[in-house]
């Protein structure tokens, strides 16, 4: 973290020097006064200078940001970064020319990048942060596909009487077939495995009658 | 491709000054090797290699246009 301690006549005087060190505005910031120092008589005796200790504020997000404009720039797929945040979830969109290299095969490389860019975040963060990174709509394109997927299966598994296992997947995206499959009353749902290689396993229901 | 791997590693470790990235080539492949700080060799792994996992996801998708094939290892 960057942080200076400056001194000057008055507050204000250490606190400008401080940020003129810092080469950053005062609202960027955060101003401790370690000594308010004191005019002294006639200005001569006993006149004692003010400290202040000034922090550079690193809002989390605009790292998170930085983050991904250079490493989208330089795996040769130049991104635009627009940012929507609901609490402690923070929503990255991506588009650019060559959205798909940063897409991959099954979303792998968005996944990644969203995994590291979530470390990044949190590394600035005070308050846990949870990111979600998109690209062309690509995580609703996604959901339909799984929720299809999804009512697929369940018809095989109610058909064949077996249990159908999915390929692995992440957290979020088993929970879009957990969800889906809820309302369906001839199937359960369950994950099996351990991370990273957990995967759904739907099972259809025996009626006992 | 070395800046992109430094690009992504110094933001999550301790030390960025330590992170280093040594190139070998031959004829068919390319293996970059990273190095990071001792004390920051958890961070770069992670839980069952979960950060590891994710750097090289991200480093062979950037050369997967390159005719040689990319390896990217790990050491202190």
């Amino acid at each position: 973290m960057k942080q200076v301690t400056a001194t000057g006549q008055t507050v204000e005087e250490a606190v400008e020097s401080a940020l003129a060190q810092l080469q950053t505005t005062k609202d960027r910031t955060d101003v401790d006064i370690i000594d308010e120092g004191k005019k002294g008589i006639f200005g001569i005796f006993g006149s004692r200078p003010a400290v202040v200790k000034v922090t550079v504020i690193i809002d989390p997000i605009e790292e998170a940001k930085k983050f991904l404009t250079q490493v989208s720039e330089q795996m040769g797929a130049p991104a635009e970064i627009e940012i929507k945040r609901e609490g402690k979830q923070v929503t990255f969109v991506m588009s650019g020319e060559k959205i798909a290299l940063l897409i991959g095969k099954r979303g792998q490389t968005l996944n990644s990048l969203q995994y590291l860019t979530q470390l990044v975040i949190n590394r600035y963060a005070t308050h846990y942060l949870n990111v979600i990174l998109d690209a062309e709509d690509y995580r609703n394109r996604r959901s339909e596909t799984l929720i299809q997927l999804a009512h697929r299966l369940a018809g095989k598994a109610v058909k064949s009487g077996k249990d159908v296992a999915l390929e692995p997947m992440p957290s979020y995206e088993r929970k879009v077939i957990h969800t889906a499959l809820a309302e369906n009353k001839r199937v359960k749902t369950f994950s099996d495995g351990a991370e990273p290689h957990r995967f759904i396993v739907i099972t259809p229901v025996r009626r006992s009658v | 491709m070395k800046q992109l791997i430094e690009t992504i590693v110094k933001p999550i470790v301790d030390f960025p000054e330590d992170v280093q990235v040594d190139v070998m080539e031959d004829d068919h492949r390319v293996i970059y090797q990273l190095s990071v700080n001792k004390t920051d060799m958890g961070k770069v792994i992670g839980k069952q290699g979960r950060v590891a996992k994710a750097i090289r996801t991200v480093v062979y998708a950037a050369g997967s246009s390159q005719q040689k094939k990319i390896f990217l290892e790990i050491g202190e």
